[in-house]
């Protein structure tokens, strides 16, 4: 028998369990670009027919420093504190 | 002598299990079948085990499996040869030469000890013993015995078995998960099948290759080097050995490897961006200083190439941390459109002694003497730059300008984007053909050539690349009349010298998205310790 040692960081996956989905869209959508060209431009659009569609809600909009780079955890932060809803565009 | 020596379980020949320490003082002679010296010593041990046997017990731990038998019926031996064949026993007791010989007291302490075969010291022993255990001594016609013999080396010291001892010793300094791999599974399917390789073949990492590997570094095999993006996996020392071995590195790459991920896992170098990016981009490592020539890397002929295992190896070493130890998997975290074959492995060393200007890392405020990785985000190349005809300098110069237009697309200028330029040796003998040519020089006449007016950025039917044509109405026609070089500035082209002497061929690697939005490279120096 061979043995050989593991080469990964031997994490094991912590298991989230995702948010109950109610069918209603009622509060905070938050509108994130990620600072792609033209994610403004998709996410302009998404606020607009949000607006449209869903006229109770409240649009809070929120970019990363740059799209090359993990979301600082401050601005994750901020984020989670103060919407019920995240659109994360990539665009392009 | 105060010293005790470890408990043990061996079995004897005929499958009784014999323990130490048991009642009373002991005899602990080690021997291997194939020492001449150990069966010199075979007969004396049993004339002491005739003589002394009622009052003291006689325990042989052989070395040699199968051939203990040889030994025991060779000599007519009448206590039992214990079977240390796996030579754990041996090395817990950091036996150097056999026979080894230990007399033990009562208590377990060891009252003496000595090795290979000394007649006086043995004579000293069978005295010593008979006095101490208050019998008649052994009769031993010492005379016929040679004066003195070397012992042989403890079989448990042969590389293959130490390292395996060391491995599985308690307080090793492994302690990654280990993983058993069933006979009947093939050792490099299974790698395969677990995610664990780039593509190719893997070296399977063992304990005893990875202990091994660990020798190449002082530090020791839990220190955290870095957290590796995307997954902030932690390479300690021992991971990274890990994954040197499966890249096939050589223990003396270490120090390379360590530097270089070190660089890498810098915010301003971003190896999750450069992972995750869809462009495709990787880490091209060049290597300055002594080290290149102690480890025998390749800066002359094919260095941008294959066929040396320093170069191979230890940037394949780094992709494979970034992939197991940080996470970063094609499809995954990486979303590269097409990748690029540098995802496998590049990196290289500078031909300093070729190059008339000052290397890479004492351009970026390091001594000569030292050693150094530099790591650089790069998305395309090597892309040669081929001109055979040029015999002035500025011709020469302007040729590996022109070569720089591809740069993310021709039609695209004043880029803040690094471009790594390898100037190979040809080209440099005509740049300095006519007195000295710096870098600076170079890099302006690069600029130089590359400039063209904005106007031909302008989105247009042949490309819709550049500059918006809403914009460049905006910008109207003076404006579009500015000339712009290649790059934004002459900062973002680093040079280097590699290559052969013969061939007029230098070349380029072309960046990513480069700055703090991107990413900056990265000089560590090399920690040889």
């Amino acid at each position: 028998m061979t043995t050989i040692l593991d080469p990964t960081d031997e994490r094991k996956p912590v298991a989230r369990r995702i948010t109950p989905r109610t069918g209603a869209l009622i509060g905070t959508v938050g509108l994130l670009d990620i600072r792609k060209p033209r994610g403004n431009v998709l996410l302009d659009e998404l606020e607009r027919q949000l607006a449209t569609a869903v006229p109770g809600i409240t649009v809070k909009r929120y970019s990363k420093p740059t799209f090359t780079k993990p979301c600082p955890d401050d601005l994750r932060r901020e984020i989670a504190g103060e919407v019920d809803y995240v659109v994360e565009a990539l665009a392009d | 002598m105060t010293e005790t020596k470890p408990g043990f379980s061996l079995k004897s020949l005929s499958g009784d299990t014999h323990t130490f320490p048991g009642d009373g003082p002991h005899l602990v002679v080690f021997v291997k079948e194939d020492c001449e010296t150990c069966n010199t010593a075979a007969p004396v041990v049993e004339a002491l085990h005739k003589a002394y046997g009622d009052k003291l017990r006689v325990l042989m731990p052989g070395q040699s499996g199968a051939d203990n038998a040889a030994l025991k019926e060779r000599h007519g031996l009448s206590f039992q040869i214990l079977d240390d064949t796996s030579c754990k026993t041996s090395f817990d007791w950091d036996i150097q030469i056999v026979p080894s010989v230990f007399w033990i007291d009562a208590n377990g302490r060891v009252v003496s000890h000595f090795e290979g075969f000394v007649r006086e010291e043995w004579e000293r022993l069978s005295a010593d013993l008979a006095r101490s255990l208050d019998v008649a001594q052994a009769q031993i016609d010492w005379a016929s015995l040679p004066a003195w013999r070397p012992g042989c080396g403890s079989r448990h010291l042969y590389p293959e078995i130490y390292d395996k001892l060391r491995a599985s010793a308690v307080g090793s300094t492994i302690q990654a998960r280990r993983i058993d791999i069933a006979p009947a599974d093939d050792v490099i399917e299974f790698m395969f099948d677990q995610g664990f390789s780039d593509g190719l073949p893997l070296v399977p990492p063992t304990p005893e290759r990875v202990l091994r590997m660990l020798e190449g570094t002082r530090r020791t095999a839990q220190d955290l080097v870095a957290t590796v993006p995307p997954n902030m996996g932690e390479a300690t020392v021992e991971k990274i050995a890990i994954n040197a071995v499966m890249a096939g590195c050589k223990p003396e790459f270490m120090p390379v490897i360590i530097a270089a991920l070190e660089a890498v896992c810098t915010d301003a170098f971003n190896i999750h961006g450069v992972t995750a990016t869809t462009m495709g981009a990787a880490p091209v490592i060049v290597v300055n200083g002594p080290i290149r020539d102690r480890i025998g890397m390749n800066k002359g002929l094919g260095a941008l190439g294959s066929g040396n295992r320093a170069n191979a190896t230890i940037g394949r070493a780094l992709r494979l941390i970034v992939g197991n130890v940080g996470g970063g998997k094609p499809g995954g975290v990486e979303r590269s459109t097409l990748g690029n074959p540098m995802k496998y492995t590049m990196c290289f060393a500078e031909n300093e002694e070729r190059s008339p200007w000052p290397p890479l890392h004492v351009e970026r405020g390091f001594k000569k003497e030292d050693s150094v990785v530099t790591v650089f985000a790069m998305t395309g190349g090597p892309v040669h730059i081929v001109d055979q005809e040029s015999r002035k300098p500025e011709q020469v110069a302007g040729s590996i300008g022109l070569g720089l237009e591809g740069v993310f697309l021709p039609k695209l200028r004043n880029l803040p984007i690094d471009a790594l330029l390898v100037v190979c040796p040809e080209h440099i003998d005509t740049l300095m053909s006519e007195g000295d040519y710096t870098k600076d020089r170079l890099r302006a006449r690069i600029q130089e050539v590359t400039r063209r007016p904005l106007s031909e950025m302008v989105a247009d039917e042949m490309s819709g690349a550049g500059i918006p044509k809403a914009t460049a109405e905006k910008m109207g026609a003076g404006k579009l009349r500015t000339e712009v070089p290649k790059f934004a500035g002459p900062e973002y082209i680093h040079i280097v010298v590699a290559g052969s002497d013969a061939g007029k061929f230098s070349s380029a690697f072309h960046g990513w998205a480069t700055g703090e939005i991107g990413s900056q490279s990265v000089s560590r120096k090399i920690d040889l310790g």
